[in-house]
């Protein structure tokens, strides 16, 4: 599993109203929100993302609410995965649940500039900065999250426990 | 090597017999927790992984609170489709307007968690209950209906923070000023992950309401739990609620810590955080001329019976401020009953506060107490972000009850002793 991308880049405690607003939450439309998503503090993000596109951010990011339209926003406005230095709890639990791979990185946090294209492979945790020919390693994913993000997030997973 | 007290329950709970920080594992709940807001979208998630039955009717709680006795159109729906939902399953604890309180102080007052268990809530606070000795931690949507579905949930096994309490609280200091005090020291990073450990002879000193407030603001450290040892208070606290039978784990010798905070309780003084985050403290010595517009009592962290008879204490024989909207909001049924039964809610309303039914209202800025632009709040609950309780261009000051009742009365943040020349 692999993903490739250009990079935007955020810093520090980005919380999850600046993903995605308060008030875009009564949509149950996905894609009403990914066209929302990170709005407050970036008009670009939302017009300028391609598939695949990665979101590389400083310490604590997705800090505030439980909502999980933070990550679903993101996933589904076509980011690939999100690497940062560290991430808020629930924001971590909630994207694997969605689907959403998301890597802990500190070198990577502060070596990846904007616009950089970068490689991850989430077998070995191998970050590739093609732009500037680097690489950087993070954790690898723990097996029991390979199976949630293989499954497409824990309702696939739950799904698949279920029937057998 | 040793394990702490949250890795025992942890193991227990995931059938093994050692686990270490970091590692993933998926363990049986005690609990699956929801409310009004977070219950529909877990329905649908639940719906989603083809479940049909819930693992256990008595296992899963839902509690409305937030929006609740329904604000509007909006909120009756919601409520609409978990009030079904709950029917249909056969949900023995679902509180419905009438019976529900705010469901952190719900949950332990009808001793449904008690100490050993597993608690996911599909709400951030739902680490209150750490105060019992459980280990409790909220989740998404998705979680709870996972735990719904099938009983179960993953985890990555937390490392942990130890706060080594001694000494006694001073006259007006409280829980809420213990965690305050601790959020101003390490950050709402500062326990990102990890387990907050509170252990030492201070512990002993704390009330549970104390102990329950503490635990209820682990989660703005950044926190996956807070938790305390299971001693006689607590003992005597789950003999009055529960008849659930609990477990006391008791942390090894030599587990190992990523840290260790020492806190002499009887250095700390009433604390205030500032806006728009919990880590801005300020003693109440060092809070300067801070002139509010209404305060609110209430919440899953200060809306117990010793949350209002503090308030209550302070308000007596005084009138609150005439520039201050003053909002009581007893978090259950049956605090609202013993405030009534012990005379509070008459010292309440001869003062000039408004007295609501339980709901969470203004805490999280739903209604009952709504900000304008400009104005500043002084709350005994736990957020105090940008917008929290109103409009983006109001403030919300997070303290105790006993500074929220001086403040009231002083039309300005005021420490609980000035009212009382010191000495009380
Ligand atoms: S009182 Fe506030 S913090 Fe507590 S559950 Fe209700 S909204 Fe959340």
């Amino acid at each position: 599993m692999n993903a490739q991308g250009k990079v935007f880049k955020y810093g520090d405690n980005i919380d999850t109203d600046a993903i995605i607003a308060a008030r875009y939450l009564n949509t149950p439309d996905y894609k009403d929100l990914a066209s929302h998503c990170m709005q407050d503090i970036d008009t670009v993000f939302a017009k300028a993302v391609k598939e695949g596109d990665i979101i590389v951010a400083m310490k604590n990011f997705g800090c505030g609410s439980s909502r999980e339209h933070a990550p679903i926003a993101i996933k589904v406005a076509g980011i690939s995965c999100v690497i940062a230095k560290s991430f808020a709890r629930i924001f971590y639990r909630n994207a694997f649940n969605i689907g959403l791979p998301i890597l802990e990185c500190e070198e990577a946090a502060d070596k990846i500039e904007a616009g950089d294209e970068v490689s991850v492979d989430f077998k070995s945790g191998k970050i590739t900065n093609v732009t500037k020919n680097e690489t950087y390693q993070a954790e690898p994913f723990p097996d029991f999250i390979q199976q949630i993000i293989s499954s497409e997030g824990l309702v696939g997973y739950v799904k698949n426990k279920l029937s057998k | 090597m040793g394990m702490t007290m949250t890795q025992k329950i942890l193991a227990k709970h995931a059938g093994l017999e050692e686990v270490n920080a970091g590692q993933f594992i998926e363990m049986d709940l005690d609990i699956v927790l929801g409310n009004d807001i977070t219950t529909p979208v877990a329905i649908k998630e639940f719906e989603k992984m083809g479940a049909k039955k819930i693992y256990d009717k008595d296992k899963v709680v839902v509690v409305f609170d937030h929006f609740v006795p329904a604000k509007d159109i909006k909120s009756a729906e919601q409520c609409k489709v978990s009030r079904c939902f709950c029917k249909e399953q056969g949900v023995t604890n679902f509180f419905d307007v009438g019976q529900m309180g705010i469901e952190h102080a719900l949950l332990p007052e009808k001793g449904l968690v008690v100490a050993g268990d597993t608690v996911i809530g599909a709400d951030s606070h739902t680490c209150t209950y750490g105060a019992l000795g459980a280990f409790s931690t909220g989740g998404g949507s998705t979680d709870m209906a996972a735990g719904m579905a099938t009983g179960q949930l993953w985890f990555k096994v937390p490392s942990a923070i130890k706060f080594n309490l001694t000494g006694k609280l001073n006259k007006w200091v409280s829980g809420k000023d213990v965690i305050l005090y601790i959020i101003g020291k390490i950050g709402v990073d500062g326990a990102l992950y990890k387990s907050m450990e509170f252990t030492g002879e201070g512990v002993k000193e704390l009330s549970m309401d104390d102990r329950f407030a503490i635990c209820n603001m682990a989660i703005e450290a950044g926190g996956k739990n807070g938790i305390f040892p299971v001693d006689e208070k607590t003992i005597e606290y789950m003999k009055e609620h529960s008849t659930k039978e609990y477990t006391i784990y008791e942390t090894d010798n030599d587990a190992e810590y990523d840290e260790v905070i020492d806190i002499d309780l009887s250095t700390l003084k009433s604390t205030v955080s500032f806006p728009h985050l919990p880590e801005n403290t300020r003693s109440i010595d060092n809070v300067g001329n801070v002139k509010i517009d209404q305060v609110v009592i209430g919440s899953c962290t200060n809306g117990r019976i010793e949350d209002m008879r503090v308030a209550a204490e302070i308000l007596k024989g005084h009138k609150v401020h005439p520039d201050v909207r003053t909002i009581i909001i007893p978090a259950t049924q049956a605090i609202y009953k013993q405030c009534i039964t012990e005379g509070l809610t008459e010292i309440f309303i001869d003062a000039g506060a408004a007295v609501s039914t339980p709901t969470c209202g203004p805490c999280l800025g739903g209604y009952m107490g709504i900000l304008a632009e400009g104005e500043k709040a002084l709350a005994t609950t736990n957020r105090n972000f940008i917008g929290r309780m109103g409009h983006p261009g109001s403030e919300v000051y997070l303290a105790s009850p006993a500074v929220a009742a001086a403040s009231a009365i002083a039309g300005k943040i005021a420490d609980p002793n000035f009212i009382y020349g010191g000495n009380k």
